[in-house]
């Protein structure tokens, strides 16, 4: 192999700097904004919320999903992956017509614990009942899309403890 | 960056027409561009697709989170928004067909660069056994050329480009001019264990990126984002390493936006140049040049010579053999993905490394023992990568079950970078069940005519992909994982063709004219000013990713283009 001629040297010595400001240039000095729904119907969008906050609520490590925009991001990929545009819009219907058969109100009205019993017969597919199946179906979905939206957000990479994107001058390999 | 007049391809009065024209700007095309405007050549170069530069247009160090989208794909950036690969398998007014039965997708690069911007950068050199396959198991064909033929052009490009990796010794693996290896991530030292627990060999990868600075280009700074575009200009892409340096002598011309129709011939069959459609004003255009290299990619070419029908080629240029778009093949891809117990809880720390595993599985074994024939090699993947859209996905497969809640935070905060993957690459064998050929009732927006494709895996293709999975399950057995998905049991997951995007062969390379359509040089047996510099003349595929070849077979046949224009010869 050629030897580092003192040109390369420099010319890396001389891209660094470069190159991070550009990079800083092109952080985002705010988050996306936050626009009314394009999808959801205000009440739809209601129940998304809660129930996105109720599958990423807020903890020691970070925010609820929705602090971190994940309602929003909910509904610009119903059009962005219109694949889900039914089994979500179902599925929030399934779950208004379960709490209004459970306690007589929709899922957004009904108290905290009446909310968990439903999401309990639901949230895990292998003990849950076979009349829950569409139940089942709708939740496994949406909990990808809600972990999807928050885990890619600022707040959600922050908590995985995302610790790259960034210049590294010596590679060292795993550091455990 | 174009002339002044590369844009629309007229030529002002008074100036002449180039030396050489090239079709395409990817690793053949760029390669021959960059050697030939060394060389003394005038040279333009059409490319399908827009200028696109890394150092000015890549996405390097885009958060997910800044786009709504958070990364994920669209419809011609299937890799991802961010990715440097506009194109895809599915482009609007660029329609392909596939014959009944057959499952095939075909993907396009439309940029500058084509390929070479998004790639994998394993850049594997064939070795000695690969070019005389027939010779040892008795299937395909042998080349015209050995890989004592290449070597010298593999050193070439090895020391032009750089690569890293690490002397071995292995019987068909050859050493290249190594730059240092990356040391491996946490994860791949667990791989690394496990593989040599079962007497597997695993080594650092040979990848096109620089650990050290070379030729005025600086290091990796280790933001794993290769497939972007390096704006550091620290890993192999044609428009980075091989166009701008071919820009800076000043006898390159790029015309971007300019989708070849066909090569025009003289009355004596050479070529007079190429007609092309400029997209942006909507009409048709030629170059004359005393040179044409097609480099437009193994089926594009195939195709832009099929369409390339004169009396003196009645069938297409070079194609009295019939040979044109016959023995195409992939690679025989399967993979599958793991949840490792022992990765959870990881440490945090920034295990990014350079834009590709850092380790990998040469093929080593003694294919005469197997129920299949030829080889194939196994790549990784895993660690704390930059989450995107699609993050955390399948709790309900995962220890917790589902879940919702506090629970479900701490859970995917535990098994975030537990997760790792296998993917099989292996050698397919060139048969007549696979080719392209054109679609007679069928064109594209601008009235060019498609390509239909034909596809049928051998049962030796599946067998291979069986013990691919097989390797798989004991590795990950070792490792004390579980699979992350469910693989078909009669297909082991083999990929469609066209789907791990190594086509090859459509144009293929020989000593007899009846049987092939360019010579040992890339040469068009039937019009000797046309030569073919990309996967198209490829004889076999390897159980190697190509594109180190294409550059090497590229360097080869520029280099005696050059020798022969020189002699008057062409």
């Amino acid at each position: 192999m050629t030897d580092i001629a003192r040109r390369d040297v420099l010319g890396l010595m001389a891209a660094i700097p470069l190159l991070r400001a550009k990079w800083e240039q092109s952080l985002p000095a705010r988050p996306p904004d936050r626009l009314p729904a394009a999808f959801f119907t205000a009440t739809e969008f209601q129940t998304v919320r809660i129930l996105a906050d109720l599958i990423v609520p807020r903890d020691d490590h970070s925010g609820s999903a929705s602090d971190a925009g994940v309602p929003e991001f909910l509904d610009f990929v119903m059009t962005e992956w219109p694949d889900n545009q039914t089994p979500i819009r179902g599925g929030l219907a399934w779950l208004d017509r379960e709490s209004t058969h459970r306690s007589g109100k929709p899922f957004r009205e009904v108290t905290a614990g009446d909310q968990a019993a439903i999401l309990d017969d639901i949230a895990y597919p292998a003990r849950a009942k076979a009349e829950m199946a569409a139940g089942v179906e709708f939740f496994t979905r949406f909990r990808d899309l809600v972990l999807s939206g928050f885990y890619s957000s600022k707040e959600g990479v922050k908590d995985l403890g995302y610790r790259g994107n960034t210049f590294v001058t010596e590679w060292k390999g795993c550091p455990q | 960056m174009t002339g002044r007049d590369g844009r629309t391809g007229r030529r002002a009065g008074g100036q002449e027409p180039p030396d050489v024209v090239i079709i395409g700007s990817g690793a053949g095309g760029g390669m021959a561009a960059y050697m030939l405007t060394r060389a003394g050549a005038r040279v333009t170069v059409i490319e399908a697709g827009p200028l696109w530069w890394p150092d000015e247009n890549s996405d390097m160090w885009k958060w997910n989170y800044e786009s709504m989208r958070r990364g994920s794909s669209t419809r011609t950036r299937p890799f991802g928004e961010f990715d440097a690969g506009d194109g895809g398998w599915d482009i609007p007014g660029e329609p392909y067909t596939v014959a009944e039965g057959s499952k095939f997708g075909w993907y396009r690069g439309r940029l500058l660069g084509g390929r070479t911007n998004h790639w994998g950068r394993i850049s594997l050199r064939f070795g000695p056994l690969d070019f005389r396959r027939k010779s040892i198991d008795g299937l395909g064909d042998d080349w015209p050329i050995s890989y004592d033929d290449v070597k010298p052009y593999y050193d070439q490009v090895d020391q032009l480009i750089g690569i890293f990796g690490s002397p071995e010794g292995l019987p068909n693996e050859p050493d290249g001019i190594f730059l240092p290896p990356p040391e491996p991530r946490c994860w791949e030292k667990v791989i690394q264990k496990s593989a040599k627990g079962l007497g597997m060999t695993i080594i650092p990868s040979r990848l096109s990126i620089l650990t050290r600075p070379l030729n005025g280009r600086p290091a990796c700074h280790y933001c794993g984002q290769c497939n972007r575009g390096c704006r550091a200009n620290a890993n192999f892409s044609s428009p980075g390493v091989l166009l701008r340096p071919a820009m800076a002598t000043g006898r390159l011309t790029i015309i971007p936006n300019a989708m070849a129709r066909e090569i025009t011939t003289l009355p004596d069959g050479r070529a007079r140049g190429v007609s092309y459609i400029d997209k942006a004003a909507g009409r048709e255009m030629e170059i004359r040049a005393r040179v044409v290299v097609v480099a437009a990619s193994a089926c594009e070419s195939a195709r832009l010579l099929l369409n390339s029908k004169s009396s003196r080629h009645p069938n297409g240029l070079s194609n009295s053999s019939g040979v044109l778009g016959k023995y195409l093949t992939d690679t025989v891809g399967t993979g599958i993905g793991a949840f490792v117990p022992s990765l959870m809880n990881g440490k945090p720390h920034n295990c990014d490394g350079v834009g590709g595993a850092h380790l990998y599985f040469p093929w080593v074994m003694d294919n005469r023992k197997l129920g299949f024939p030829r080889g194939y090699h196994i790549e990784i993947w895993g660690g704390r990568g930059m989450p995107r859209a699609g993050a955390m996905g399948g709790m309900q497969d995962r220890p917790i079950g589902g879940g919702y809640g506090a629970s479900l935070k701490a859970a995917a905060r535990s098994y975030y970078g537990a997760f790792i993957g296998f993917d099989g690459r292996g050698e397919q064998i060139p048969t007549e069940h696979c080719f392209c050929e054109i679609d007679p009732k069928v064109v594209d927006q601008w009235g060019i005519p498609v390509l239909r494709f034909h596809w049928k895996w051998a049962d030796w293709e599946i067998n291979q992909a069986k013990h691919m999975q097989k390797t798989f399950a004991e590795l990950i057995d070792a490792m004390g994982g579980t699979p992350t998905w469910k693989v078909d049991e009669d297909t082991a997951g083999i990929e469609d063709g066209g789907v791990i995007i190594h086509e090859l062969g459509t144009v293929r390379m020989g000593n007899d004219p009846g049987k092939s359509a360019v010579n040992r040089f890339c040469q068009a047996h039937e019009a000797k000013n046309v030569f073919v510099t990309d996967g198209g003349p490829f004889v076999s595929q390897a159980d190697k990713n190509p594109t180190w070849t294409i550059l090497a077979l590229s360097m080869r046949t520029s280099e005696y283009i050059a020798e022969q224009m020189k002699a008057n010869a062409l």
